[in-house]
C-alpha cells in the first residue's frame, strides 16, 4: 500500500471539490509550477472581507490537485485574512501527509494561487 | 548480460530489492569506481603538478595517465581533453571563452531537443552578445534532420550545438552526418557536441564525428560525481580564453598581460576533483572492458522488451514518445489520467527509481505539448526481472489513481 496516497488525497485528486469557474468571481489568479508543470487558476468571490465561494480549476500531480480541493474547503466562507495568514503546515495538516521538498512544490501551489488571487487588484465588471 | 555484471555494483548488495531505472539521471558506479575513489584518498591524498614527494608525483603521473586513457576513449589526442565537473560545466566553459567569436548580427543555432545545460549557456551567450538564437526542430521520432539544417544555418551562423542523444526521448542523432552537413553549409562554423547521454553508452568518437567540441559527465558513464570532459580540437581549443584563472593554468602572473599555460592545463585552474578524475580511469576501464557495443545492444534488448510489455499490458493508455524503435536505454511515457510525479512516486516506494517530470528539456516537451514525462532508462546492470517489477509498479498505480 502506498504511503503517501492517502485516502484523502486519492479522493480528492479524483473528485476535486470546488472545480472549475465562477460566473461573476471578484479576484482571478493563475500559478505555475515551473519545475513540474503543474498549473493552477483560481476564482474567488469576496463579499465584505469573506471568501464567500472559490473555485479552482488546472492540470497536474494528484498532490496539487487534492491540495487545491481540500483548500479550496477549508477557506470557503472564511474571512480573507485567515485565509491570508494560511502557512505551510496548514497545508500539510489538510493533506494529512509528510512531503519530501520536492512534492512540497506541488502541495503549495493551491496556496500560492489562493494568496496571488487575495492580493490581486479587484475584477470590475 | 548476466548477473557477473550487476554484482560489480556494490550498492545492490546494501540494497538488494533496488529496481534502478534512472541512469539517464546518473549511472551506478562499479567497485572499481569506487574503490579507485576511496584508494586515491586512502594511498595518495597528494595534489597535482606541485610536489616534488613520492605521492605528489605518482598522483600528478596518474592524473596524467587518466587524461591519456580519456583520450584515446573519445578518439581524441590528451592534449584535446580539458578535465571539468560535468557536462555543464564544459559547455559554460565554451559559452565563456567563445564569447569573442560572435558579434551581432551573428547567429547561434541550437535544437529543440536540447537538455538546458547545451540551451540555457547558448541563450545567455545570444543574449549578451546581440545575436540571433535559433532552435532547431527534431522530426516526429525526436531526431535531428541533417538535410533540414539548411533552413537554420547560414554563413552568419557561427556556432551550432545539439546533443548525440536525446535525454528524454533517446533518439540518437547521427552525429557524423550533422557536423558534415553544418561544415558544408558554413565550413567555419563552430560545432559543439553534448556526448552526455551518448558516453558509456554507445561509441563516442570526436575524429569521426568531426566536432569541434564535445562534452561529457563522468557520473553517467559509471564514474564517481565531479568530473567531466570537454574535448576541443586542439587548434581551437589552444586559441581560447581560459574560463577560469588561477592556479595551475598560469606561466607568468606578474607581466602586464599575464601569460597562461597551453592547453589544456590553461582551462583547468585550481585543484581538480583529483579523485573523481582516478576514478573515471576505473569507469573508462569498465566500460572498455564490457564493451561499448555489448553495453548497448543490452541497453536496446531491454528497453525494446519494455516497451513491448508497456503497450501489451496497458495499451492505448499508454503514450511511449519518441522512436518507433528503442535506439538505447531511454524509454519516457505518459499515461492516462496519472500524471508523471503520481507515477514517480508510486513507483518510488516500492523501490523502483524512474525520473518524472521535464528532464531538464522544458523546450522539448512544450514541443510535443505535454507538461511532463516519466522516464525509465536502462543500463548494463538491469535485467529482465527490472521490466517485471517496473510493469508491476505500474499496474498499481493505474490501480491507485484509476476512478
Amino acid at each position: 500500500m502506498s504511503s503517501l496516497y492517502q485516502a484523502i488525497i486519492l479522493d480528492h485528486s479524483r473528485h476535486p471539490r470546488n472545480r472549475g469557474h465562477l460566473d461573476h468571481p471578484t479576484r482571478h489568479s493563475e500559478a505555475k509550477n515551473q519545475t513540474c508543470g503543474d498549473s493552477l487558476s483560481a476564482d474567488l468571490l469576496i463579499r465584505d472581507g469573506i471568501i464567500e465561494d472559490i473555485r479552482f480549476e488546472g492540470e497536474g500531480c494528484a498532490i496539487s490537485q487534492a491540495s487545491a480541493s481540500l483548500l479550496s474547503e477549508a477557506v470557503k466562507g472564511k474571512p480573507v485574512a485567515a485565509a491570508l495568514d494560511m502557512n505551510t503546515d496548514d497545508i500539510l495538516a489538510l493533506l494529512g501527509v509528510e512531503l519530501s521538498p520536492n512534492r512540497l512544490k506541488c502541495a503549495l501551489l493551491s496556496l500560492e494561487t489562493l494568496k496571488k488571487a487575495l492580493t490581486t487588484d479587484k475584477i470590475t465588471a | 548480460m548476466d548477473n557477473s555484471i550487476k554484482n560489480r555494483f556494490p550498492i545492490f548488495v546494501a540494497r538488494p530489492g533496488l529496481v534502478y531505472l534512472d541512469s539517464g539521471a546518473t549511472a551506478l558506479k562499479p567497485d572499481t569506481a569506487i574503490e579507485a575513489v576511496s584508494g586515491y584518498y586512502r594511498d595518495l591524498s597528494a595534489n597535482v603538478g606541485r610536489g616534488l614527494y613520492r605521492t605528489a608525483e605518482e598522483t600528478s603521473a596518474r592524473f596524467e595517465t587518466v587524461r591519456e586513457r580519456a583520450a584515446r576513449f573519445v578518439g581524441a589526442d590528451p592534449e584535446e581533453i580539458v578535465f571539468t565537473r560535468n557536462t555543464t560545466e564544459g559547455i559554460n566553459l565554451l559559452e565563456y571563452s567563445l564569447a569573442d567569436r560572435v558579434t551581432e548580427g551573428d547567429v547561434i543555432v541550437v535544437t529543440a531537443l536540447e537538455h538546458h545545460s547545451n540551451f540555457l549557456p547558448w541563450k545567455r551567450l545570444a543574449k549578451r552578445s546581440g545575436t540571433e538564437l535559433r532552435i532547431v526542430p527534431f522530426d516526429i521520432e525526436g531526431r535531428l534532420n541533417p538535410d533540414s539544417l539548411r533552413e537554420h544555418i547560414d554563413g552568419r551562423t557561427k556556432i551550432f550545438a545539439f546533443s548525440a542523444v536525446s535525454n528524454v526521448l533517446g533518439s540518437v542523432n547521427d552525429v557524423t552526418a550533422l557536423i558534415r552537413a553544418a561544415k558544408a553549409i558554413n565550413p567555419g562554423i563552430i560545432t559543439v557536441v553534448d556526448a552526455a547521454q551518448a558516453a558509456g553508452h554507445m561509441a563516442v568518437d570526436a575524429r569521426e564525428w568531426d566536432c569541434d567540441f564535445l562534452a561529457l559527465s563522468g557520473h553517467k558513464m559509471y564514474g564517481p560525481t565531479g568530473v567531466g570532459l570537454l574535448y576541443g580540437k586542439t587548434a581551437l581549443l589552444r586559441t581560447l580564453e581560459p574560463y577560469q584563472v588561477g592556479g595551475g593554468m598560469i606561466l607568468d602572473s606578474t607581466s602586464e598581460t599575464p601569460v597562461y599555460m597551453d592547453a589544456p592545463q590553461r582551462f583547468e585552474a585550481g585543484t581538480p576533483d583529483i579523485a573523481a578524475v582516478l576514478g573515471l580511469e576505473a569507469a573508462i576501464g569498465f566500460v572498455e572492458e564490457i564493451g561499448t557495443d555489448a553495453i548497448h545492444s543490452h541497453e536496446i534488448a531491454l528497453a525494446t522488451k519494455a516497451a513491448k510489455r508497456l503497450t501489451e499490458t496497458f495499451g492505448d493508455s499508454i503514450r511511449i514518445l519518441g522512436p518507433a524503435t528503442r535506439e538505447n536505454g531511454i524509454i519516457s511515457f505518459t499515461m492516462d489520467g496519472i500524471h508523471p510525479h503520481d507515477i514517480a512516486q508510486v513507483l518510488g516506494e516500492r523501490d523502483i527509481c524512474i525520473r518524472a517530470g521535464e528532464h531538464c528539456a522544458s523546450p522539448l516537451h512544450r514541443e510535443l505539448g505535454i507538461p511532463a514525462s516519466a522516464r525509465a532508462s536502462f543500463s548494463v546492470y538491469n535485467t529482465e526481472t527490472d521490466i517485471d517489477r517496473l510493469i508491476e509498479g505500474l499496474k498499481g498505480a493505474v490501480n491507485l489513481f484509476k476512478k
